[in-house]
């Protein structure tokens, strides 16, 4: 039993269901992402724990207390969202002590508490800017710290990062994991962004047409992806499009060339068409010794397919290459090196991989 | 475009003179009281005329109670419309624009039928209770005024996510309503409010007819009896107009709790 249990839950709008039997146990202190595609269901779940929709069946448990019937304002959770929801007509002072106050808490508390929240945003010399002289980055902030300023049990983010340009958003999703961990406060985390969630997550829940598709952690979910849609979703992938050319013995031929998956091929027959993916980090481009991410047994045995460089893009510490295998792209990312200039367009080059490194995805 | 251009300005000065010459000659007239020069000798009477402070102060009194009450049934209304029923936008609008169709005329022929002495709830019987019913009417003749004011104030802030925040952070309707809604909107408000002080201080219809000392009928009074008063009279209730426009003016430019970029 979880501190916060999502039991069974299912919401729906008339006939139409938008969020399936979800089901999920978050330990106390556990920072959860919920991650996924735009109208997956994971906004309407995160409300559905704040009080903002009633699930259609199902219940929400916080340390053993059925939440599910009460009202936001009864919940003690709390939420930050995507638009900063500051109250424009208080200061960030105000802002940050509005629960407390709500709450009835005494003066001799609340300005303690306030300049408390301040310092740990790292912002107590903006205490009486109004929100509309903040920049984004700093209204995030503001909002977290109101929404820590009256304790709750689950701190639950919207997407907070969303409105925010690519810097302030790494630099902000290591402060709010930062503070997290200080506080060990239970937390559930919205984002469509898999480099937030992976970076910050204790597990991962990726959400896909109102279901869960998989659990687990950053680790599990990049690396042993059980569906289709979380390979695919989570991090990048070349897909290969084959024919099974001995499913005993788990191979495969990418046009007149064959490889082997290292595993039985369960329930296909030679001639199958199959699909199989391969992660970039995955894939060495023999005979160009930037280096890549591919670690492993050195002495395994590697699948060697060969083709054409399509496209070298240089990205500073990573160069990116894509190879041509006839129908198939391949993307493989090398670590850049100094004394070794990238490979040219249009230059023949071979791609290895180990076998274990394939997914073996649905059928054609 | 320069014939657009001497075609435009000959429109404004067209417009121009012909707002504001009935204005200037109404004023002249107004200062010609004593014979041979110009003085304020009008305005001096109007002044120290007892029925003018009296009647002044009786619709300031009622056009304050106007406004508070409006603003406790349209705030609250239009929040609920925006948040929970935006189904019934069109139908509250319909509502709020009828008072503009109906004549006042036919409004107080209404209450009358309905509040007269020989009715079950006899409002028209004693003083305080019509003034009741005229404040009401007054509601309901500046509801257009204010309900666009404040849903127009309304829609520049994004509600449903601040009620959501107020209520994550422990918040009723009530404090959500007093410290979140209301202060977001005040400029709404105050314009809302400065409008209905404007038609309630000139209002007629209704009080000649509902029998109150209110401001609108002591104009027509003087109007009939009387040479140069009128004239300033006019002069002062333009005035009090124009003032409560350029206070929607100020309101509106002045510190305004911006929406957060």
């Amino acid at each position: 039993m979880g501190f916060l249990e999502i039991a069974d839950v299912r919401k729906d709008y008339g006939a139409h269901t938008v969020v399936h039997q979800f089901d999920l146990d978050v330990a106390r202190g556990e920072f959860v992402s919920f991650l996924g595609p735009s109208g997956c269901g994971k906004t309407t779940t995160l409300r559905m724990v704040a009080g903002f929709e009633r699930p259609s069946a199902g219940a929400i448990r916080i340390d053993g207390k059925d939440i599910t019937r009460l009202r936001p304002n009864q919940r003690h959770v709390g939420m930050v969202f995507q638009s900063y929801a500051l109250f424009p007509n208080m200061t960030v002072a105000q802002n940050v002590a509005f629960g407390l106050k709500v709450a009835r808490r005494p003066a001799a508390e609340i300005a303690p508490r306030v300049e408390e929240m301040l310092n740990l945003i790292k912002l107590p010399q903006l205490a009486a800017r109004y929100p509309y002289q903040l920049s984004g980055g700093q209204q995030q902030r503001v909002a977290l710290a109101r929404a820590l300023a009256v304790k709750p049990q689950v701190l639950l983010l919207d997407e907070p990062l969303s409105a925010l340009d690519a810097k302030i958003r790494v630099s902000l999703r290591q402060e709010i994991r930062s503070l997290q961990r200080a506080l060990g406060i239970t937390t559930i985390y919205v984002t469509h962004d898999q480099e937030e969630a992976l970076s910050m997550s204790d597990r991962v829940v990726v959400m896909n047409e109102g279901r869960i598709d998989q659990v687990g952690t950053p680790f599990e979910i990049y690396n042993q992806p059980k569906t289709r849609f979380v390979a695919s979703f989570v991090g990048t992938l070349s897909v290969l499009k084959g024919s099974v050319a001995d499913a005993a013995a788990g191979m495969v031929a990418i046009g007149e060339q064959k490889i082997g998956t290292g595993r039985a091929i369960a329930g296909a027959n030679t001639g199958d068409p199959c699909q199989l993916a391969l992660r970039p980090e995955s894939a060495l481009l023999e005979g160009y010794g930037g280096g890549g991410a591919a670690g492993g047994d050195a002495d395994a045995p590697r699948n060697r397919l060969r083709g054409v460089i399509e496209e070298v893009s240089f990205l500073g510490s990573v160069v990116r290459i894509r190879v041509r295998v006839g129908d198939n792209l391949i993307s493989l990312d090398t670590f850049n090196s100094r004394g070794i200039a990238p490979p040219e367009i249009g230059q023949a080059a071979t791609v290895s991989f180990a076998p274990a490194d394939l997914l073996l995805l649905d059928g054609a | 475009m320069k014939q657009t251009r001497i075609g435009s300005w000959l429109a404004i000065v067209i417009g121009t003179l012909y707002f504001v010459v009935p204005l200037i000659g109404t004023f002249e007239f107004s200062l010609r009281m004593r014979r041979g020069e110009y003085s304020f000798d009008a305005y001096r009477v109007v002044f120290g005329d007892p029925q003018f402070q009296a009647t002044f102060v009786y619709s300031t009194v009622l056009a304050l109670c106007t406004i508070v009450i409006g603003v406790l049934l349209v705030v609250p209304t239009a929040y609920w419309v925006q948040l929970r029923l935006p189904k019934l936008r069109p139908l509250v609008e319909f509502i709020t624009l009828l008072p503009l169709v109906i004549p006042a005329i036919v409004i107080v022929y209404g209450y009358v039928r309905l509040y007269n002495s020989a009715s079950i709830l006899p409002m028209t019987g004693s003083a305080r209770s019509t003034d009741l019913l005229l404040t009401f009417g007054y509601v309901t003749l500046a509801l257009p005024y204010m309900y666009r004011a404040v849903d127009t104030g309304l829609r520049a802030i994004d509600v449903r996510t601040l009620t959501e925040a107020a209520e994550n952070l422990g918040a009723g309707w009530a404090t959500i309503l007093f410290k979140v809604i209301f202060p977001n909107v005040r400029s709404a408000i105050l314009s809302g409010a400065f409008l209905t002080f404007a038609i309630v201080i000139g209002e007629f219809t209704l009080a000649s007819l509902l029998n109150r000392p209110a401001f609108g009928p002591y104009l027509q009074l003087i109007g009939a009896n009387r040479a140069y008063e009128p004239s300033a009279l006019a002069v002062i209730a333009f005035m009090v107009t124009w003032a409560c426009m350029g206070l929607i003016n100020v309101v509106g430019a002045g510190k305004q709790f911006k929406a957060a970029p």
